[in-house]
């Protein structure tokens, strides 16, 4: 592990940020044109300063690469202590991609305080890029708990009309979780003595002592994915949440729970995590058939996502506890793959109520009729949603049920079973809102997309079908970290 | 021995000076002048920082046959008082004015000087090291709040709450009286450091010390507001012009803490297992009721009164756990977050109040939720102080409240006390609730009152500054916690 010559860490982290207060300070809502312009100049600057991560990433090494330390708070000996592995650089990417799509998304849409608007996506944008980054304990606690606040403000200030209480339920769910994770963290620290993750992977741990800290984590790391029964939480704030809101719900701070398990649970309490996989598993199924079921009788189009979102996710905690190397491959797959879909669909969401400010399938019906070029992106992104094979949703599930196979025949066979709901209510939302006749009046009057809509819709498209048919970037990437993860896992540190 | 050693009184000896001189001047100024006053005001509290900041790193000087103590931590607490009382006097000019405090009538600039008399007991307070001096700082400091929150005197409700904080007081200030009066019997000395001597030799009969002990807990309890002792805090804060709440609700409790520390921990540390149990008790039931009580209220004040109840009682998790099984080893460390926490709450507080005077006016006081409502749109720099402050409070990162609660935690887990510390958090996690609802006020509700914020620019760029420290604070807490580290440590070595 070696210091990195360039703090290009920093660098992604802060960008966003400095471009974000700029903004709160400067941005005048009068000139709602000018503060649109500099937050998309802030997000493609931001985004464009993660490339050199890929680019000059090592593949083969093991560890932590691009690595940042300094000493931060002297009296319990935390660092500033950045890096990236396999597992975590793609979500750094897929954070600073998404924001400048959300940035495009809320172009025309949000009208009133559009310069806070901006300023909080894109200080949420460096916060959650933050969290991929932190490998000291305190500082991941840090950006984590730090995110809550301005999507706290999105959903709370742009949100529908029920939004006071899905910001209020959101914010304390997770608050909730994750307290109980501080207590766990500094456990762990009046342990070792230190905050540092890869420390507290080598430091043996009694195993009842891990349970306790497993479910800690589970705690925060649960209410976030979020798992089932921890989840209700989620709908709420997806119907309520303006879009970008949704999306980068969905695409990005979803992840943050499910990067937890890999960083935190798996490797501090491996003995834990093999005792309670079981558990685990359990609740990964329920959420994939149950809320699978669930979402096909929604009759909220956001809703409905919201609960597939819930399914997919189920499937990425399922592969983490397969502890093989498809399945966790997998998982990591269809958390990226999930971003780029869910996003999509709430953006798809959201040209639809921009237009006709309905959620409801039943106000639909023929939308092809009058939306053509919409109605092709919105079949392409719900047959991925499905898991439809070339586009990037088949990948990470058919890899997780792969691993799940190898693992136990009957828990591949009912995961795979779930891919029957997931057809189901992807595909009975396009008949019902796409295809058909032409429903009512409001349908007949449809405008198809315009510039701004299609390239922001095209940009994932292309991503989407391009993951799905060369997942191979994505999957090399991370093979070296995973194998380490895996390895180090199934090492018992009980003693 | 020089016995009778000026130069760690300087300060204090400062202070009386210029209160008589600002009395003086005070006498021959109109009303229009009153402005020579507040920057007079100022100006000492500057003096005395100075002083007591060039005396920092002075190694800890006992004088006046050991009645005095100038040290680390008398330095560090009081620097912080001083900042306090001055940012409240800031914050109050203009409201005092316009509620007739400072002028007109039989009033002169009696406010100015009655929170520096307040100022001065809590100076002698912190760096008292004999049981009378301290009785007499708190009797100084208790007597100028007491007349400060009845100085609106045809303000009935602020005339029954300086009425309940008199009796009250005075009856905390009785408890604590007795509980010396039994040390004192039992170990027959006033000193702090012969009182220790003799606890720690065990010849003195444990039953008559640790009754003594019960009677100081609970008068200290009642001065920090802690439960059971907490009645007055709720009315009292909501009761008293907010200008004086603040000079309440402030400096008083770093001077609280210090007495805290001088009586439990230099004074009767052998007996820290038995005061141990007792702050434990009190901390449990602060956090329970207080954090609970305050989601009821809809008057920001007496919420805020119900939050610092809850707060005391985070931080006596602090004090509680200094002595795990006998070893003393980590005691400095939990001493020191507590005393980050009690600094650090202080500050939130100055800034919170700050908001609510910010937003009063002549025949106005905006202490309800409702007057807070759409706060982001009549000035979006203001709701984003408040907005901080109130993240502060509830501890999220990057506010200086998470540190405080982050620090003070570490120490309840280093005593092996889990369930403490699951306590503590789940209890905090009902106080986000209503430091949300501030949030959402502000943020997510169309304001009600729409007149213009009208406020000078030096309570501007201070409340600016406040608000800002506490992110500050919250991105670099280090150089802080350091610092009241080396404090304690170097207190506690002597």
């Amino acid at each position: 592990m070696m210091q990195s010559t360039f703090p290009f860490l920093s660098l992604a982290i802060w960008c966003p940020i400095a471009f974000g207060l700029f903004i709160l300070a400067f941005g005048r809502d009068k000139n709602p044109a000018l503060v649109r312009s500099m937050a998309l100049i802030g997000a493609i600057v931001s985004f464009l300063v993660t490339l050199p991560l890929l680019q000059q990433f090592d593949k083969a090494a093991h560890g932590m690469q691009f690595v940042e330390k300094t000493l931060w708070i002297e009296r319990f000996n935390i660092n500033y202590f950045l890096g990236v592995d396999g597992i975590s650089l793609w979500f750094v990417l897929l954070t600073a991609f998404i924001t400048v799509i959300v940035v495009i998304a809320g172009w025309e849409v949000i009208e009133k305080r559009v310069a806070q608007y901006m300023g909080a996506f894109l200080i949420l944008s460096g916060l959650m890029i933050g969290v991929f980054c932190a490998i000291d304990g305190l500082l991941f606690y840090v950006f984590f708990e730090a995110t809550l606040i301005p999507m706290f403000i999105i959903i709370g200030v742009w949100g529908g009309a029920n939004r006071v209480y899905a910001a209020m339920k959101f914010f304390l769910y997770t608050l909730l979780g994750s307290l109980l994770t501080l207590v766990a963290i500094l456990y762990l620290y009046v342990q070792s003595g230190s905050f540092e993750i890869l420390t507290w992977h080598k430091l043996p741990l009694p195993l009842n002592v891990q349970i306790l800290i497993f479910f800690a984590f589970l705690m925060a790391f649960a209410v976030k994915v979020p798992m089932w029964p921890v989840h209700t939480w989620l709908p709420d704030a997806h119907v309520e949440a303006p879009t970008g809101g949704s999306v980068v719900l969905a695409a990005i701070m979803l992840k943050l729970g499910a990067y937890g398990f890999l960083r935190f649970s798996l490797p501090i309490v491996p003995d834990a995590s093999h005792a309670l996989s079981g558990f685990i598993i359990t609740l990964s199924l329920i959420a994939v058939i149950y809320i699978g079921l669930v979402a096909l009788i929604q009759a909220d189009m956001k809703k409905l996502v919201a609960y597939s979102s819930i399914a997919h996710m189920g499937f990425v905690t399922l592969g983490f506890f397969m502890f093989n190397d498809m399945a966790v491959q997998g998982g990591i797959v269809q958390m990226i793959s999930h971003g780029f879909v869910s996003g999509a669909m709430f953006l798809c969401i959201g040209v639809l109520y921009d237009r006709m400010h309905s959620r409801q399938i039943a106000d639909y019906g023929g939308v092809v009729n009058t939306m053509p070029r919409f109605a092709a992106f919105f079949v392409l992104f719900s047959l991925a949603n499905c898991g439809l094979p070339a586009t990037s949703g088949f990948v990470g599930e058919f890899m997780v049920i792969l691993g799940a196979v190898q693992y136990n025949f009957w828990i591949g066979l009912l995961a795979a079973t779930a891919l029957i709901f997931g057809a189901a209510y992807s595909l009975w939302l396009v008949k019902r809102v796409v295809f058909g006749n032409v429903g009512n009046q409001n349908v007949a009057q449809l405008q198809d997309l315009n510039r701004r809509e299609f390239f922001m819709l095209g940009l994932l498209a292309i991503v989407v079908i391009a993951m799905g048919v060369y997942p191979a970037p994505f999957t090399d990437v991370m093979q070296t970290s995973v194998a380490d993860l895996l390895e180090h896992v199934a090492v018992s540190k009980a003693n | 021995m020089d016995n009778m050693n000026l130069v760690p009184a300087y300060p204090e000896l400062f202070l009386v000076i210029a209160i008589f001189a600002i009395l003086l001047i005070d006498m021959f100024l109109s009303d229009a002048k009153r402005h020579v006053t507040y920057v007079l005001t100022l100006i000492s509290l500057a003096v005395c920082g100075t002083l007591s900041v060039s005396s920092f790193n002075d190694a800890t000087v006992y004088t006046f046959n050991n009645m005095f103590v100038s040290d680390a931590m008398s330095s560090l607490l009081k620097i912080f008082s001083y900042i306090a009382v001055g940012v409240t006097i800031i914050y109050s000019r203009q409201y005092s004015t316009d509620r007739g405090m400072l002028g007109g009538g039989m009033l002169g600039g009696e406010f100015y000087i009655l929170a520096l008399f307040s100022l001065l007991g809590q100076m002698v307070m912190i760096s008292g090291n004999n049981f009378l001096i301290i009785y007499l700082g708190l009797e100084l400091m208790s007597l100028s709040l007491y007349a400060l929150v009845a100085l609106r005197r045809g303000h009935s409700v602020s005339t029954e709450a300086a009425m309940k904080y008199f009796v009250l007081g005075a009856l905390a200030s009785g408890f604590l009286l007795y509980g010396i009066s039994m040390l004192y019997g039992a170990t027959g000395s006033l000193d702090l450091t012969e009182v220790a001597k003799v606890t720690a030799s065990g010849v003195v009969n444990k039953t008559v010390l640790v009754f003594g002990v019960v009677f100081i807990v609970a008068g200290l309890a009642f001065k920090l507001g802690a439960v059971p002792f907490h009645m007055w805090v709720p009315d009292v804060y909501q009761g008293a012009p907010t200008a004086v709440t603040l000079l309440l609700g402030g400096a008083p409790k770093l001077a609280t803490f210090a007495i805290c520390i001088r009586l439990l921990v230099e004074g009767l540390f052998p007996l820290a297992l038995d005061w141990q149990q007792m702050l434990t008790i009190l901390a449990v039931l602060s956090m329970a009721i207080g954090n609970i009580t305050a989601i009821v209220q809809t008057n920001l004040k007496r919420m805020l009164a119900y939050s610092t109840i809850a707060h005391m009682g985070f931080m006596l998790l602090g004090l509680l756990s200094g002595v795990v099984g006998g070893n003393i080893s980590s005691a400095d460390q939990a001493y020191s977050s507590a005393l980050f926490y009690a600094v650090t709450y202080v500050l939130t507080t100055l800034g919170t109040f700050g908001v609510i005077m910010l937003l009063a006016r002549t025949g106005f006081e905006a202490e309800t939720l409702d007057d807070f409502k759409g706060l982001n749109q009549r000035s979006p720099w203001f709701a984003l102080v408040m907005l901080l402050l109130m993240f502060s409070l509830t501890g999220i990162p990057p506010t200086v409240g998470f540190y405080s609660k982050l620090a003070v935690l570490q120490a309840v887990l280093a005593t092996g006390q889990v369930w403490l510390a699951v306590v503590s958090v789940l209890l905090s996690l009902v106080g986000a609730f209503y430091y949300l609802r501030v949030v959402k006020v502000m943020y997510f509700d169309e304001p009600v009152d729409t007149e213009r914020i009208i406020a000078s620019s030096d309570m501007r760029v201070t409340l600016s500054v406040n608000g800002l420290a506490i992110l500050a604070l919250g991105i670099l807490p280090g150089p802080l916690m350091a610092v009241c580290a080396t404090a304690m440590a170097k207190t506690l070595a002597g």
